[in-house]
């Protein structure tokens, strides 16, 4: 059985002048699981993280966090959860620790409390010898890090997390994600968002997709991938950059298909014929492969379903 | 957002805090600049011009200037620290996002910013004070009674300055103020030469400016003498902070909580 909600956004509204930046967003996330809100640029993830954090005041809607409204809990609320933000914003006058027990003091913990607590940290991140490195000593990939360390140091029940490994290498990356499954497996709720599908796929429970302030859906990862995309899929594009099966000879044999620009996507639990079709055609390249997080969110945001309806 | 909001919690002290520590790490310079200016203050003016003003107000003119430095210095100490400082950390260093992201709200980091920038103010004021001092420029027995009056101006200037911090798009802007506010109150509320040689109109000018207030504090007290009318020059100042700290902080809620 699922645990109880610890995170409830209901309908949230918000609009900036003409621009309606969230219109209706639902989700809640249960204590201790991973949800990642996946969308792309503009789509409306910063507002809600913001809103979360009672930093954006809404034009509609309820955020409740442990069954309390955020309305009535203000800014003690932020005591119980912890933000990594898009946007790096460690003190770079300070060292390492510095940083740590400079934070641990907005949140008034007393100083033997930040000190432990900092150690603990820098080791569970892979920083202790870096403890009295100035921040300018630091790779983009051990930043971050600390920016999660110091996101930890109130041993927050929910950690929101926004784009976390955005222009992160690979090894970062992994680190970055093992350590965020070892916190959900000690209990803390995980709002991630992300344009990276392969880091949602990887670490979330649930995954919403958002696009234009709406959640257009959102079920396990691999739910999303079974209910929106039958089978396989084959990525088909001509040498010379022409259009691949001009004559739509291939919708004779599956049942899905779209153009993106110069490529030709089928899906279809059978893929053979279409592959024997073209696989001995010189001018062809062919790509097979399972189908992912990313072709759900293409079909769902990208402007081929829009094409589709006509 | 209501006004109660607008009251601060004792987490502004972390704010404080916090600068307090980048200060501590560029104390070397800070210091120097803290020490190094008014002494050449005091010997260009004091000494230089001072051989041919002789006296003023009955007094020598480096006693004379002296105090006015040490208003003047409160002036500029905690206007830069809440207008150029205050902006690279709202701005460049988004050091604001990081606090918000904490329990902080936007008046705790108000209060610890003017109260910060009154603190640099004080800093600055007791170093002139020292060295005055050495020239014998300083005497007598209410010194120490100038400590909250500066205190009080450092945090009308320093919530000026954040007024102007919160609408800044750039550095650029603060140069009007500069030019429009903080000059002409250094040359014409009585830090150089006494009011009273000002035209009439000019004087009613002056009146309505703060440091004219931290001027005629200040200069009895660091003189040997007890001031005039201080609940109204006191007055004065308090109304200059609390006026421009709640325009400042309505207008950081506007920018800050979108």
């Amino acid at each position: 059985m699922l645990n109880p909600a610890f995170l409830e956004l209901k309908h949230l509204h918000k609009q900036y002048a003409q621009r309606e930046v969230l219109r209706g967003v639902e989700f809640s996330i249960p204590a201790g699981s991973c949800y990642a809100l996946v969308g792309p640029n503009g789509a409306g993830k910063s507002t809600t993280v913001r809103a979360i954090q009672g930093l954006t005041p809404l034009d509609g809607g309820e955020i409740r966090i442990d069954g309390q409204a955020l309305s009535t809990l203000g800014a003690a609320g932020r005591a119980r959860i912890g933000v990594v933000p898009q946007m790096d914003n460690l003190d770079p006058d300070f060292t390492v620790e510095e940083n740590l027990w400079t934070y641990g003091r907005y949140f008034r913990l007393p100083k033997t409390r930040i000190r432990q607590r900092s150690a603990e940290l820098l080791e569970f991140m892979a920083l202790s010898g870096y403890a009295r490195q100035p921040i300018s000593a630091l790779s983009g990939g051990m930043q971050r890090r600390l920016t999660i360390a110091r996101a930890l140091i109130n041993a927050p029940q929910l950690l929101l997390l926004d784009e976390p490994t955005t222009g992160l290498d690979p090894q970062a990356r992994h680190l970055i994600w093992q350590r965020l499954r070892d916190l959900r497996r000690q209990g803390t709720t995980l709002l991630l968002t992300t344009h990276y599908m392969d880091e949602a796929e990887r670490l979330a429970d649930q995954v919403g997709i958002i696009d234009q302030g709406r959640i257009l859906a959102q079920d396990t990862p691999r739910g999303l991938i079974e209910s929106h995309i039958p089978g396989e899929v084959m990525e088909l594009r001509r040498l010379d950059g022409r259009t691949p099966d001009p004559e739509n000879w291939h919708q004779q044999q599956v049942a899905l298909s779209e153009r993106v620009g110069d490529t030709l996507i089928c899906y279809g639990q059978d893929l053979q014929q279409v592959m024997a079709h073209f696989v001995h055609n010189p001018d062809y390249r062919w790509l097979q492969r399972p189908a992912s997080l990313e072709d759900v969110f293409l079909r769902l945001t990208g402007r081929n379903l829009r094409e589709e309806e006509h | 957002m209501s006004w109660q909001d607008a009251i601060p919690n004792p987490g502004a002290l972390a704010v404080v805090q916090r600068n307090f520590g980048v200060w501590r790490k560029l104390l070397l310079p800070s210091m120097l600049g803290n020490f190094g200016d008014p002494l050449l203050y005091l010997l260009a003016l004091g000494y230089g011009l001072g051989h041919f003003v002789g006296h003023m107000d009955g007094m020598p003119y480096i006693t004379f200037i002296a105090s006015g430095i040490v208003a003047s210095s409160v002036m500029n100490t905690a206007s830069f620290e809440g207008l150029y400082s205050a902006f690279t950390r709202m701005s460049a260093q988004h050091t604001y996002a990081a606090m918000l992201a904490t329990p902080l709200r936007v008046s705790d980091i108000l209060a610890g910013e003017v109260l910060w920038a009154a603190i640099k103010g004080l800093i600055s004021a007791v170093a002139i004070i020292i060295v005055a001092s050495f020239f014998g420029a300083i005497q007598g027995p209410w010194v120490w009674l100038s400590i909250p009056v500066i205190l009080l101006s450092g945090l009308s200037f320093g919530s000026l300055a954040l007024v102007m911090t919160a609408m800044a798009r750039s550095y650029d802007f603060f140069m009007y103020y500069f030019t429009l506010a903080v000059t002409p109150m250094f040359l014409f509320c009585g830090v150089f030469y006494p009011l009273h040689s000002l035209p009439a109109f000019a004087q009613d000018i002056a009146q309505v400016l703060p440091l004219t207030h931290a001027v005629a504090l200040l200069r009895p007290l660091l003189t040997g003498q007890l001031p005039q009318q201080v609940p109204y020059h006191l007055g004065v100042l308090l109304l200059y902070t609390v006026i421009p700290y709640l325009i400042a902080w309505r207008l950081l809620v506007r920018r800050l909580l979108r």
